[in-house]
């Protein structure tokens, strides 16, 4: 279980461009969620997600996993049990790296980085496995280098390589916002079946709201700093597309937009 | 005819001795992707002690491991400016190598010759004392050269190696691998200026002198032989990027001792250096297409 407890945030502290963007933020995700999160530009659901990974600091209240505060450690010791795959494919692989190589960095995360041989061959077929899950051939690319994939293709890398290890929640940040319409829906697609094969616990922020809609089982929407819609289970399937639109609509009228 | 082999002979040796400097500038500038200026002060910091502890001395085996270990806090002390107290890369280079100039002088003065009598790794080689010295300067700098080559070759495919790949490669990757950017990046430099100042100690007990001055222009060149080699054998996939750096190294040393044969004068090395360094950077520009510039 994930709690965010009266956090606050506030950026350009003492100056003059001084912004408030949580105060007394609070939000609860229990074990074998899928939340989506949706949310017009600043209202705080990237913040949100580098709040939980540690990527920013916090000016006040706590992060608990498990009942356990984390909001001290480090970013990098938080993701001992958080995997991410971010916006920007080439985030989440080493372009200079083969397949190999880069499935090798990942099946290793969580063990030490010894002067053990990097490269186990035994593993090889297990990974091919893994990533014919994706369907996309890439299991026969053991040998190129992620930087000759295409942005969809170091996507569903990046995917399969966040997950590989066992960890127990999944960060996606806009992960679909920089492909193309068909790839989005296929790298979509195996999000989902990534998340239910491996019974993940998942956050994900999209601007899509169908993809809001039609994944997950549960739905927040944020507006400045603030959870302005909250629905789960049967209520989130009863959601359509246009209940949002109308409230996010209204939020941005509000807005001024 | 000898003459021209016997030049041939010592230029390569230079170009192994000078190697073990590229290999460090290689981790640091194409792994790291760190312009690590460190390199002009923990070369001469390398010569030093060794030359230092030969004149005491000591095993010249032993001053080599001391070379080691110095020129590791070196490469320590910048990752340390840079990483833990957030000083630009550039600077942190430049911080730990004015502090060095002074350290190297307090070590072995601004000038110090190992004497003749004194052993060095190339006059006592077990099994090899009829050789000549030219020949022996050559087997046992090719020795070091490439058997470090195949050390550094090993290091790169353990996971170690492969997390310093990954930290230049895409530093938040490993972030997300759960390990410290930054600790990764502090070993890369600690494991660079310990090659770079065993080339020091090399060089020293190859020429029996330390100079304070040495160090300067070290960086250029060590940045001019790993663009050399790794532009010329960019497109042979099955040659290793060190051997590309090992042979880049012996090419610019040729390169230099054709204008020295040409005459000349020795106050110009530098500025010859400074120049050849432009002239590798402008054409692997120019073969790259501007395409991915490294």
């Amino acid at each position: 279980m994930l709690e965010l407890k009266h956090i606050k945030k506030v950026y350009n502290p003492g100056t003059v461009t001084e912004m408030c963007l949580f105060d007394d933020f609070n939000l609860t995700v229990k074990d074998g969620e899928f939340v989506s999160i949706v949310g017009s530009n600043g209202s705080g659901k990237t913040s949100m997600l580098n709040i939980i990974c540690g990527s920013i600091p916090i000016e006040g209240g706590q992060v608990l996993v498990g009942g356990k505060d984390i909001s001290k450690m480090k970013d990098f010791q938080r993701y001992r049990t958080i995997g991410r795959v971010y916006q920007n494919p080439s985030m989440g692989t080493c372009p200079n790296m083969t397949m190999l190589e880069n499935m090798s960095l990942a099946d290793n995360k969580g063990k030490p980085f010894n002067l053990g041989f990097g490269i186990n061959k035994a593993k090889e077929n297990y990974y091919k496995e893994q990533l014919s899950i994706l369907g996309l051939g890439l299991e026969d690319k053991m040998d190129v280098k992620l930087g000759a994939l295409s942005g969809g293709q170091r996507q569903a890398a990046s995917l399969i390589m966040s997950t590989l290890t066992p960890i127990q929640f999944l960060i996606l940040d806009e992960h679909t916002a920089a492909l193309d319409p068909k790839t989005a829906e296929t790298i979509m697609e195996l999000t989902g079946k990534v998340v239910k094969e491996k019974n993940l616990t998942a956050m994900m922020v999209t601007h899509n709201l169908r993809y809001a809609v039609e994944y997950g089982n549960r739905l927040i929407m944020m507006d400045k700093g603030g959870i302005v819609m909250d629905k789960s289970d049967d209520e989130k399937e009863k959601t359509k597309i246009d209940d949002i639109l109308d409230l996010f609509t209204a939020i941005s009228i509000e807005c001024g937009n | 005819m000898n003459e021209f082999l016997e030049l041939c002979v010592g230029t390569i040796t230079q170009g192994f001795i000078y190697a073990l400097l590229s290999y460090g500038v290689y981790i640091t500038y194409k792994i790291l992707d760190f312009p690590d200026l460190t390199v002009d002060g923990s070369f001469p910091l390398g010569a030093a002690v060794t030359g230092v502890l030969l004149v005491k001395g000591v095993n010249p085996y032993l001053t080599l491991l001391a070379a080691l270990a110095v020129g590791a806090m070196a490469g320590f002390m910048t990752g340390y400016i840079h990483v833990r107290l957030k000083v630009r890369d550039l600077l942190a280079g430049i911080i730990t190598m004015t502090a060095l100039f002074s350290i190297n002088l307090q070590i072995a003065g601004s000038n110090l010759a190992v004497d003749r009598g004194i052993d060095t790794i190339f006059s006592v080689v077990p099994g090899m004392q009829d050789i000549p010295l030219l020949y022996r300067k050559f087997v046992v700098s090719l020795v070091l050269a490439v058997g470090m080559k195949f050390v550094l070759d090993w290091y790169m495919k353990t996971k170690n190696g492969l997390l310093l790949r990954a930290v230049g490669d895409n530093e938040t990757l490993v972030t997300t691998l759960a390990k410290d950017k930054g600790t990764v990046k502090i070993i890369g430099l600690v494991i660079a200026n310990a090659l770079v100042a065993l080339s020091g100690a090399v060089v020293c007990q190859e020429q029996r002198a330390f100079s304070s001055t040495m160090g300067t222009g070290q960086v250029v060149f060590g940045l001019a032989t790993v663009i050399i080699g790794t532009t010329l054998f960019r497109k042979m996939s099955f040659f290793k990027a060190t051997s590309a750096v090992l042979i880049g190294s012996i090419l610019y040393k040729f390169c230099i001792q054709i204008a020295i044969s040409l005459g000349l004068p020795a106050n110009l090395l530098k500025l010859v250096t400074a120049v050849l360094f432009l002239i590798v950077l402008v054409l692997g520009n120019r073969q790259k297409g501007g395409a991915d510039h490294a």
